[in-house]
């Protein structure tokens, strides 16, 4: 019975981004695939000061989180603006996604976005100084469609 | 070059324009047209595949009624037209599409049943045959428990009515048929409810024609009504209702309101003027067209398993006084406000997960230049974020949703909000302990997406009463979240001086062997040892040699080899080992994780486990965040028990923090965790089943060899196991809802006998907040409760117990009678 109409079934906000790890190990459509089921949301444009209590409180909002890792930067091994969340199930990274991406966290709207899954080495800034790959960088390469 | 701008170019130029700016619904419409009359001479011709079609037709049923530069009435035409068009080849999904809108877009049912009227009155047959589709569709939502869609499929068919498509009578027979389930006998009032409401809510959009045809009949409906809502029972209305106070305005009962509501449109003789009536400008076609009758309906009869949906109560915070300037907000009682927030509600309802759609839809009302249609959207987002027991959608939406809601009216809206933040913050005192933590919750989260800006002296009335006071106590909170948002010194800057009182402390690690002044403590001296060891990678035996070395304070001579439950080798672990770890979250996990085993073996015994936990508390008390997920972390890894866990915050130790809202949160936190410990055995026991079943059908239709038997052996196995651990999983449960139950009865009996005997008021804030907390764990864990009834009625809640205890026993169990 359930005539479940597409055109009422919008849901963009958990949709996938154009972004792809280009350090992936495994094809696109493997990532893809991975970023379908994923738990683990990437959140960028953290202030350099928010901390691991900050990010968990936010988030908590959506969700249990079961996990945050805080990136750094890979020479200093300081914070530099980005981390993981990862949560117990994939319902509560949506909300996460609905309701928190594009909000404020320590005054800076952050953003968030599918990731293909924690692997250890992914906590290091990928920038040519250790920090993250610049802003602007970022978002021209996800226009293109390179990462 | 030259030929760019030739005719036929520009021509396809503009059309294909046109086809991409989705807003211009009927240019859309006039090529989606166009695509099938052949009549035009295209040179490209579309291949339009059925599906592609059906997407069309749904994408073009679904937008119709949204902004566009034609009128309403014109779009309705065209697509009625374009619709009959494609009757001869795809009627049944037309069908689909028509009844799925009428379910999911309540907000848009006159738009819709329009629509359908004007199909009708070009084909019959075809309005015959959308009826009892309906029909079908309604028996299917009953039988699956979808009462809420069933309400809007009713209404869909009785404003059919307004549009020729059923006769009068009909419908009214079906009403008729709906009120006699008054008349049944040992079924849950809920049942009785929601077929009085269904009736109710119908009305404003088709009580004056009914009332036309059939004034009769209708009055002895009413009246049948009438007695049934005198004789119905009332229990649970306290606890649904968001303030206890009478005034400004009272939470009257859902079924209550509504009826005053009507028994005010019948006396104004069904004169209703808010709801967008499209079909009235096709009054002189749709009057010829020929009417169908509902076939006899009768209603399902009760099962056992169904659930009706739960009493409400009618959220007002607003009204005609509050609104300065601009349209009036209608009265309370009037059919308009049921109409504007019955839509509104919809809007959210269909909406919810895009955040900016939903506040568009919401802020595009149609008829918003009548009406104060900010204080309406805001008061009916209070009320689902209030709601009781729980809101229709996650919390965080609402947070969201008013953030971009600010965002579209920022001359407005942001006013209003704030003028609705100080009301709350003046009716704190009456109101709901439950509403009061998502207040606390909202109001932090949506202060730190604004750079906590607030008129904090606005609020100094609440620094001149005792702290424990519901304001007071409220703004503590409130600095705490936005704390935890934030950091300390940024709320010392945000609040002016006079505030300091209710400045959280820094959250920060007490050490009890800090430093050489801690050196006549019991134990230092292994507190030094074991923290080099740990700095040292030392190994778990390693370590637990070391802890040997601590006297037991229970006993006096280690008889046992220092194996039984030894307080002081627990703090003096914990202490050193969270002191080392205090940096993060990340640290402290790590660090428990590290040292699992250890931490096992000390708490091996219930009161290791409790002294564990005190620990915790000891060192962080003044960073309760830390201590929820330090105890979220030892049940998942089970250093401790839920039943534990309970046992502590009960404990005497934790008394002056009983109504600090961490408290709360790590006890529901722990009840959803050994929830959903049992849903996740249950669903491993079902899907072991499901695997025995297939593995036996397989060997029914194929060769049975040694193989299959075994596995199907391991299975059976595998079962019994499964089903030893959900049953052992549901004694935890349960002993973990009675360990709770029993600490409440047992505090809050102290507290009663204890004032009665003083001859004291017993409305102190504590006894506001122990018996609000024991109605909020019925609220917030009614599913799981309902099956432990018998038990809970059985060994606690019984007639002897103290009647205010009892009555919130009795009030929860109104909930579903």
């Amino acid at each position: 019975m359930s005539a479940k109409l597409n055109a009422l079934n919008s849901d963009s906000y958990i949709d996938v981004s154009q972004y792809r790890d280009q350090h992936f190990k495994g094809n696109r459509y493997e990532q893809e695939k991975l970023l379908k089921q994923s738990n683990t949301l990437y959140v960028g444009n953290l202030s350099f000061y928010t901390t691991e209590e900050q990010v968990h409180e936010l988030f908590s909002k959506s969700g249990d989180v079961k996990r945050i890792i805080i990136g750094l930067d890979k020479v200093k091994k300081t914070a530099c603006g980005f981390c993981f969340v990862e949560y117990y199930t994939r319902a509560d990274a949506e909300h996460a996604m609905r309701f928190i991406n594009g909000t404020r966290l320590d005054d800076r709207i952050i953003r968030t976005d599918w990731d293909a899954g924690f692997k250890e080495g992914r906590q290091y800034g990928r920038g040519k100084s250790g920090g993250q790959v610049s802003t602007k960088i970022l978002s021209l390469c996800k226009r293109l469609f390179i990462s | 070059m030259n030929s760019l701008f030739s005719y036929p170019a520009l021509f396809f130029f503009f059309f294909f324009l046109v086809h991409s700016i989705r807003s211009y619904f009927f240019m859309d419409l006039c090529s989606f047209f166009l695509s099938f009359s052949g009549g035009q001479p295209h040179k490209r011709r579309r291949t339009s595949e059925p599906i592609e079609i059906e997407d069309r037709l749904e994408s073009l049923i679904c937008r119709v009624g949204e902004k566009s530069t034609s009128s309403l009435e014109s779009n309705l035409e065209g697509l009625a037209g374009v619709l009959e068009a494609d009757l001869p080849n795809y009627k049944n999904k037309i069908l689909r599409i028509l009844c799925a809108v009428a379910r999911l877009l309540p907000e848009k049912l006159t738009v819709y049943t329009t629509l359908v009227g004007l199909l009708n009155a070009r084909n019959y047959n075809f309005g015959g045959e959308f009826v009892e589709a309906m029909i079908r569709q309604l028996k299917e939502t009953l039988k699956n428990n979808l009462y809420n869609e069933a309400v809007y499929l009713v209404r869909f068919l009785s404003d059919l009515v307004n549009c020729h498509v059923i006769a009068a009578p009909s419908m009214v027979a079906m009403f008729e048929n709906f009120i006699s389930v008054t008349q049944e006998e040992d079924v849950p009032q809920v049942r009785s409810d929601w077929f009085v409401y269904v009736v109710l809510s119908c009305l404003p959009w088709v009580g004056k024609e009914l009332y036309e045809k059939k004034d009769v009949e209708m009055d002895r409906l009413l009246s049948q009504i009438e007695g049934y809502l005198k004789r119905r029972v009332k229990t649970h209305v306290p606890m649904l209702q968001v303030w206890t106070a009478e005034k400004p305005h009272p939470q009257e009962e859902y079924l209550d309101c509504l009826w005053a509501q009507i028994q005010k449109l019948k006396k104004d003789r069904w004169q209703e003027r808010h709801i967008l009536r499209p079909y009235i400008a096709f009054d002189s076609v749709l009057c010829e067209a020929l009417q169908h009758n509902l076939p006899p309906f009768t209603p399902p009869g009760h099962m056992p398993d169904a659930q009706y949906p739960m009493p409400r109560v009618i959220f007002r915070m607003f009204d005609y006084t509050d609104a300065p300037e601009g349209p009036v907000m209608p009265g309370s009682h009037s059919v308009e406000r049921f109409v504007i927030e019955e839509n509104l509600h919809c809007i959210i309802k269909t909406h919810w997960k895009e955040r900016k759609t939903c506040a568009a839809q919401l802020l595009s009302y149609p008829g918003k230049n009548k009406i104060p249609l900010n204080y309406h959207i805001v008061e009916v987002i209070f009320g689902e974020l209030f709601q009781l027991p729980s809101p229709p959608h996650i919390d965080v939406m609402y947070t969201t949703l008013l953030i971009e809601l600010c965002k579209l009216q920022p001359g407005s809206l942001p006013q209003v909000l704030a003028q609705a933040t100080e009301m709350l913050y003046m009716r704190l005192d009456t109101m709901n302990t439950t509403c009061i933590d998502r207040l606390i919750n909202w109001f932090s989260h949506h202060l730190s997406n604004f750079q906590f800006r607030w008129s904090w002296d606005d609020w100094s009335d609440c620094l001149t009463v005792d702290l424990e006071k519901p304001k007071p106590k409220f703004v503590k909170e409130v600095l705490e979240k936005s704390m935890r948002l934030s950091y300390h010194q940024r709320i010392v800057d945000i609040v002016p001086p006079t505030f300091s009182a209710l400045i959280p402390a820094e959250p920060l690690f007490i050490y009890k062997y800090e430093d050489e002044s801690a050196s006549s403590l019991p134990g230092y001296a292994v507190t030094v040892t074991v923290g080099n060891a740990i700095k040292n990678r030392a190994s778990n035996e390693e370590i637990l040699t070391i802890l040997k070395e601590v006297p037991n304070p229970n006993q006096e001579d280690d008889d046992d080899e220092g194996e039984s439950f030894n307080p002081l080798k627990i703090e003096v672990f914990l202490q050193t080992l969270l002191h080392l770890a205090a940096k993060s979250f990340s640290h402290s996990f790590s660090a428990l994780g590290k040292f699992h085993e250890i931490l096992k073996t000390l708490t091996d015994s219930d009161e290791g486990k409790l002294h564990i936990l005190k620990v915790v508390y000891e060192v962080w008390r003044n960073h309760p965040q830390m201590i929820a997920v330090l105890v979220d972390k030892m049940i998942r890894t089970q250093v401790v028990d839920c039943a534990a866990v309970a046992n502590w915050l009960f404990s005497q130790d934790m008394a002056h923090e009983f109504t600090r809202l961490f408290i709360w949160e790590i006890l529901h936190s722990t009840i959803r965790k050994m929830n959903k410990h049992v849903q996740k055995i249950q669903k491993e026991l079902e899907e072991a089943k499901d695997k025995l079943e297939k593995q036996q059908h397989k060997r029914v239709s194929l060769f049975m060899d040694k193989n299959s038997e075994d596995e199907e052996g391991q299975l059976e196995e595998q079962i019994e196991r499964l089903q030893e651990k959900v049953e052992s999983a549901q004694s935890e449960q349960k002993n973990l809802f009675l360990v709770i139950f029993q600490r409440f009865i047992m505090l809050l009996t102290e507290h009663l006998v204890r004032c009665e005997t003083g001859s004291v008021d017993i409305s102190t804030p504590w006894y506001k907040n122990c018996i609000e907390r024991l109605q909020q764990i019925f609220l917030m864990h009614h599913v799981t409760i309902q099956q432990y009834m018998g038990t809970l009625e059985n060994l606690l809640f019984t007639a002897e117990l103290d009647h205010h205890i009892l009555a919130v026993y009795q009030q929860f169990c109104a909930l579903q009678l």
